[in-house]
C-alpha cells in the first residue's frame, strides 16, 4: 500500500504546530496503525529527522496509552476499535490520511501526537473509588449483586479512559468518561454510601479542569472504542441533581 | 562481595507459617509511619495496592510510573481471571489443592512458604476486590461465578468477563487515586528510575528521567520497593506491553540484588500468530477459550484445505490425546511445547505453518452461538479485529509467544532482596510460580504481595533498621545521578546508522532461537557470544536521535534495550547452567522418551540466584536449596 500522510508536528506545548507530509510506501494491509506509524519513524530515524512522538503501550485495546484523530475522527473509521487496534487493511491503497492529537483545552499538547490527560487521573482521585481499608472488608459472597445489575455495571466499567469522548465532543465535554465511572460504582450495592458525594465531587473536578458541558451530540458514544452508552450520561444527571436537591 | 541467601522461612508447620510470622515480626509505632518515606516503583498491580495499603497504614509513599497514568500498567491486560481458594463450587478446593497445584504447576521449583501463604491470602484478595467495586462475573443469584483454568481440576478462577486484570487494576488505581487526592502518595507519572542509589549496605533511593522534559533527579526514601514487572520484552516479539522493561530490576542488580531463575520464562500457549516482519508485538488469547476450544492440527503434513473441509479422522487433537485427564486444559508449558513440536512436524496452519486450530465448532454446537458470545464475545471480536477472520466461522489460529517471566530479583520471606530495605513485589521477583506459572495465578500474586504481605513485612525491617539521615547531596546519589546522565549522553552521542529497534528485534529473534521454547547447550553457548557482540555493536553502531532534555522515545527505548543486552547474557548462562528441564525450561538434552521435561532433583532442586560481577564478566552462582517438607516430588503427570 502507499500512502499519503500529513501528521501534526508540534515541538512542545507552548510552541505552534502544522501539519508536515509524508508519502509512505510498503505498508502492508496487515499492520496495525502504529506499526505503521513505527515504519515512518524508522524512515524519518534514517534519513537523521525527528520521529513522530505518540502514546502507546499495550498495543491491544485494552490500556488507553494510544489514540488520534484520524481524518477527523477520534481512533480512526472503525467501529469499537482503538487506534492500535485499527489495521491498515480498513483504508484504501493510496489513501491520504490526516492524523492529529486529541484537541481539547483540558489535553494540553506536550508534543506532536502526545497530549496530557491528567485531568482524567485528578477526576478519579476526586472521588472516582469506594472507600474501603485493605483487609476491613466483608466476605465477597456476602453481598449479592443481580446479574443484570453486575453485567451493566461492568459495561460502564469497561472504559479505557483514552480520551476520545472529549477529543469527539464539540464542547470537549468529558461526560462520558465521568458517567462510566459514576454509573459502575453506582450500580453496585458497595458503591451505594458514597454515592452522591461521588458524583458531585466528580463533576466539580470535571469543570474545575476546563471540560465543556454536555449538550446531548452523543458524538462520545459514536467514537467510543469500548461503545459506553450515553444512557450512563442520563443515570449522571439523575445522581447529581438528586446529590444536591439532597445538599 | 559475600552474599548469604537467608530465606527467613518462619519455623513451625507450614499452615501456621505466615500467622505466625504475622504475629512475631516488629511492627512501625502508628506516629512514626509518617517519618519512613517509601519509594514505589511501578503502578501495576503489585505497585499500586502496595502504595495504597502503606499509605493507608500512614506510610509517606511516592509512587512512579513510565506511563502517563498508573492505571495504564501491563497488568490491565490480562484478560482470563484470578484463582482464590473459595471452592464456591463445592468441588473439593481448599487452601492445600491450590498451594500444591501451583507447586506441582510450577514444576517443583518453588518455595514451599511462600506459595502455601499466597493460597492463604487468595481468599481476602476476591474479598478485597468486590468491595472495592470490582464487576465480578456472577451467577443469576447473585453470587460470585468461577470458571476454570489449565492445570487444575476445580473451578476456582473468578473473572470479570475477558478484562478481569482491567477491572482488579482499577480497583487497586481507584485505591491509589484516592491516596493520592488525601495527599498520601505523591505520584510521578511518566517517570523511569534508572538507577538505585545503595548507601551502607541499605536501598536509600533511586534515580529518576522525567520523560517529558529529561530532568534525572535523585528521590531519597528509607525502603524502595520495585514492582516493575517482566523482561519478557527481552524477545522483542511478546504478549508484554512495548513499555515493559528489565531496567529498573536490572539497575537494582547491577546494585547488588541477586537475580534468580532469570531462564525461568513463560512462552503461553494461545497467541495470535505472528503475520509479517513489521510486527511490534503478539496478542494473546486468553486461556479460558480452551474451556471450550479445541486444539487441533491435520493428522497429514503440508495438508492446505481450509479447516472446515478437513474431515474429522483426519484431524489430530493433540492434546486430548497426549494428556487424556487434561486434555486441552494441560498447562501452559506443555500445550506450548506441543503446539510447537507439532509444527515442526511440518504439520502447523496458516502462513508459515506457525499455528495450530483452536477450534469452536462442538461448543458451538453443543451450547449454542449466544453462550459462546457472552463467555468469549469480546475476544473473538479482538480475534476478528487483528486476522479479519470471524472464530464463529472458521477455527482460531494460535501459536506460543513470550507471556511471563517466572524469574526475578532474589527475595526472602518477607520480600526483601538480597540489598537491605530494597523489596521486590508482583512479577518483579522469583518468588512463586517455580518454573512455570498456572494461568490466573499473576493477578492473585500480584495482589498478595501489594495488599496483603508486603504491608505487613516491610514494617519489620523499618522497625529496627539504624536509619542514618541521607539527602540527595549525599556523595552516593551525586555519583549514581551523574553516572544515569552520562549514560543518557553517551546513548545521543552514538551517531551509528542502525535504528534502537533493529537491535532489539535482532536480540529478540536470538533469544527466541537460543533460549526460547527449547534450549541446547551448543545453542546457548553460541547465543552468549553473539549476543557480547551486538552488545558492541550497539553501543558503536546505533543511532538515537533527538535530545536529552525532552520527550524523547527513541531515547527512552535505547536505554531499555541497552539493559536487555546485559540482561540476555545472565539469561542464557543461567538457561546454560541449569542441565535439567523444568517446567517452561526445556533443555534438549534432558527429556524423556515421551518427550517430557526430565528435572534433575538431585543437582538442581534450588533457586540459581547470580550475583553481578561487571557487563560482559562471568556472573556468580549462589544457591537456595529447595526443601520440599510437605509436597512429595514426582515427575508431574497430566496424562
Amino acid at each position: 500500500m502507499r500512502l499519503t500522510l500529513h501528521v501534526w508536528r508540534q515541538a512542545g506545548p507552548a510552541l505552534p504546530g502544522r501539519f508536515v507530509r509524508y508519502d509512505l510506501s510498503d505498508v502492508s494491509p496487515d499492520m496495525s496503525f502504529l506499526e505503521m506509524l513505527d515504519v515512518l519513524n524508522h524512515q524519518l530515524l534514517g534519513r537523521r529527522e525527528e520521529p513522530v512522538a505518540f502514546d502507546h503501550d499495550c498495543r491491544e485495546g485494552i490500556c488507553g496509552a494510544c489514540g488520534m484523530v484520524i481524518n477527523g475522527r477520534p481512533h480512526g473509521p472503525q467501529r469499537a476499535t482503538t487506534t492500535c487496534q485499527l489495521h491498515m487493511r480498513t483504508f484504501p491503497d493510496g489513501a491520504e490520511l490526516w492524523i492529529e492529537p486529541w484537541r481539547a483545552r483540558a489535553f494540553p499538547v506536550i508534543k506532536d501526537l502526545v497530549v496530557d490527560r491528567g485531568a482524567f487521573d485528578r477526576i478519579i482521585q476526586a472521588g472516582g473509588f469506594i472507600s474501603v481499608r485493605t483487609g476491613g472488608v466483608p466476605e465477597a459472597n456476602t453481598v449479592l449483586v443481580p446479574k443484570r445489575d453486575a453485567d451493566l455495571a461492568m459495561d460502564a466499567a469497561a472504559c479505557i479512559g483514552c480520551g476520545a469522548c472529549v477529543a469527539a465532543c464539540p464542547n470537549a465535554s468529558a461526560m462520558l468518561f465521568v458517567a462510566a465511572k459514576v454509573a459502575h460504582l453506582g450500580l453496585l450495592p458497595q458503591g451505594q454510601p458514597e454515592r452522591g458525594p461521588r458524583v458531585v465531587n466528580m463533576v466539580s473536578q470535571m469543570d474545575a479542569e476546563g471540560f465543556g458541558a454536555c449538550t446531548n451530540h452523543g458524538e462520545c458514544m459514536a467514537a467510543c472504542p469500548k461503545e459506553i452508552s450515553i444512557d450512563f450520561i442520563a443515570q449522571l444527571n439523575r445522581d447529581y441533581w438528586k446529590a444536591k436537591g439532597a445538599a | 562481595m559475600t552474599v548469604e541467601l537467608r530465606s527467613r522461612i518462619p519455623e513451625g508447620p507450614l499452615a501456621a507459617k505466615w500467622e505466625r510470622h504475622r504475629s512475631e515480626i516488629r511492627l512501625v509505632n502508628p506516629t512514626n509511619k509518617l517519618k519512613h518515606h517509601i519509594l514505589v516503583v511501578g503502578s501495576g498491580l503489585a505497585g499500586a495496592s502496595a502504595a495504597a495499603s502503606l499509605a493507608e497504614l500512614g506510610y509517606d509513599v511516592s509512587c512512579f510510573c513510565f506511563q502517563d497514568s498508573p492505571r495504564r500498567a501491563h497488568s490491565i491486560a490480562a484478560q482470563g481471571g484470578i484463582n482464590a481458594a473459595k471452592n464456591y463450587q463445592n468441588d473439593g478446593d481448599s487452601v492445600f489443592r491450590l498451594f500444591y497445584d501451583t507447586v506441582k504447576g510450577g514444576d517443583f521449583r518453588s518455595r514451599e512458604a511462600n506459595v502455601y501463604r499466597l493460597a492463604e491470602v487468595s481468599a481476602r484478595i476476591i474479598d478485597q476486590c468486590t468491595a472495592q467495586g470490582v464487576p465480578f462475573a456472577r451467577e443469576y443469584g447473585g453470587v460470585l461465578a468461577n470458571r476454570s483454568f489449565g492445570g487444575v481440576q476445580v473451578s476456582r478462577t473468578f473473572y470479570a468477563r475477558g478484562q478481569t486484570g482491567q477491572q482488579l487494576l482499577l480497583g487497586a488505581y481507584q485505591a491509589l487515586s484516592r491516596q493520592i487526592g488525601a495527599r498520601n502518595v505523591r505520584m510521578y507519572p511518566r517517570s523511569e528510575m534508572l538507577d538505585l542509589v545503595v548507601i551502607d549496605g541499605q536501598a536509600r533511593g533511586i534515580i529518576v528521567r522525567d520523560l517529558v522534559h529529561g530532568a534525572v533527579s535523585a528521590h531519597t526514601g528509607d525502603a524502595v520497593v520495585l514492582a516493575t514487572g517482566g523482561y519478557s520484552n527481552v524477545y522483542y516479539l511478546s504478549t508484554n506491553a512495548k513499555g515493559c522493561n528489565v531496567t529498573a530490576i536490572w539497575r537494582a542488580h547491577r546494585r547488588g540484588a541477586l537475580f534468580a531463575n532469570p531462564c525461568f520464562t513463560q512462552i503461553h500457549p494461545t497467541c495470535i500468530p505472528q503475520t509479517g516482519e513489521h510486527q511490534s508485538k503478539l496478542t494473546l488469547m486468553s486461556e479460558s477459550l480452551r474451556n471450550d476450544g479445541r486444539i487441533w492440527v491435520p493428522k497429514k503434513k503440508g495438508d492446505t484445505r481450509p479447516p472446515n473441509q478437513i474431515p474429522e479422522d483426519e484431524r489430530d487433537y493433540y492434546l486430548e490425546r497426549l494428556y487424556p485427564s487434561y486434555g486441552n486444559l494441560a498447562p501452559r508449558d506443555l500445550a506450548s511445547r506441543r503446539a510447537k513440536q507439532v509444527c515442526d512436524e511440518g504439520r502447523g496452519v496458516g502462513p508459515g505453518g506457525q499455528g495450530v486450530y483452536l477450534d469452536f465448532r462442538d461448543a458451538i454446537a453443543r451450547l449454542g452461538r449466544p453462550v459462546i458470545a457472552e463467555r468469549y464475545g469480546n475476544l473473538f471480536e479482538m480475534y476478528e479485529r487483528i486476522t479479519a477472520e470471524n472464530p464463529f466461522d472458521v477455527p482460531m489460529r494460535i501459536y506460543p509467544a513470550p507471556h511471563y517471566t517466572m524469574g526475578g530479583l532474589w527475595v526472602d520471606y518477607n520480600l526483601m532482596t538480597t540489598v537491605d530495605g530494597l523489596y521486590a513485589i508482583g512479577e518483579a521477583n522469583f518468588s512463586d510460580h517455580g518454573a512455570n506459572r498456572l494461568g490466573a495465578s499473576a493477578l492473585m500474586q500480584g495482589l498478595a504481595d501489594g495488599y496483603f504481605v508486603l504491608p505487613n513485612t516491610i514494617g519489620d525491617y523499618l522497625a529496627q533498621a539504624k536509619l542514618a539521615k541521607v539527602g540527595p547531596e549525599h556523595a552516593a546519589f551525586r555519583q549514581a545521578q551523574a553516572e544515569v546522565a552520562a549514560q543518557v549522553r553517551r546513548l545521543l552521542d552514538a551517531s551509528g546508522r542502525k535504528t534502537v529497534d533493529a537491535f532489539h528485534r535482532e536480540l529478540g529473534r536470538l533469544m527466541w532461537d537460543k533460549c526460547g521454547m527449547s534450549r541446547s547447550g551448543a545453542g546457548l553457548t553460541a547465543a552468549i557470544e553473539r549476543i557480547g557482540a551486538l552488545r558492541e555493536d550497539f553501543w558503536r553502531n546505533v543511532y538515537v536521535g533527538g535530545k536529552g532534555a525532552e520527550l524523547n522515545q527513541s531515547l527512552e527505548h535505547a536505554g531499555r534495550v541497552a539493559d536487555f543486552f546485559e540482561f540476555a547474557e545472565l539469561m542464557c548462562r543461567d538457561a546454560l547452567h541449569r542441565e535439567e528441564s523444568c517446567g517452561c525450561h526445556f533443555r534438549e538434552e534432558y527429556q524423556t522418551p515421551e518427550g517430557e521435561a526430565k528435572r534433575d532433583d538431585a543437582r538442581f532442586a534450588y533457586v540459581a540466584a547470580w550475583e553481578f560481577t561487571g557487563v560482559g564478566k562471568a556472573p556468580v552462582l549462589h544457591t537456595e536449596p529447595l526443601a520440599f517438607e510437605t509436597v512429595h516430588l514426582s515427575q508431574r503427570s497430566y496424562k
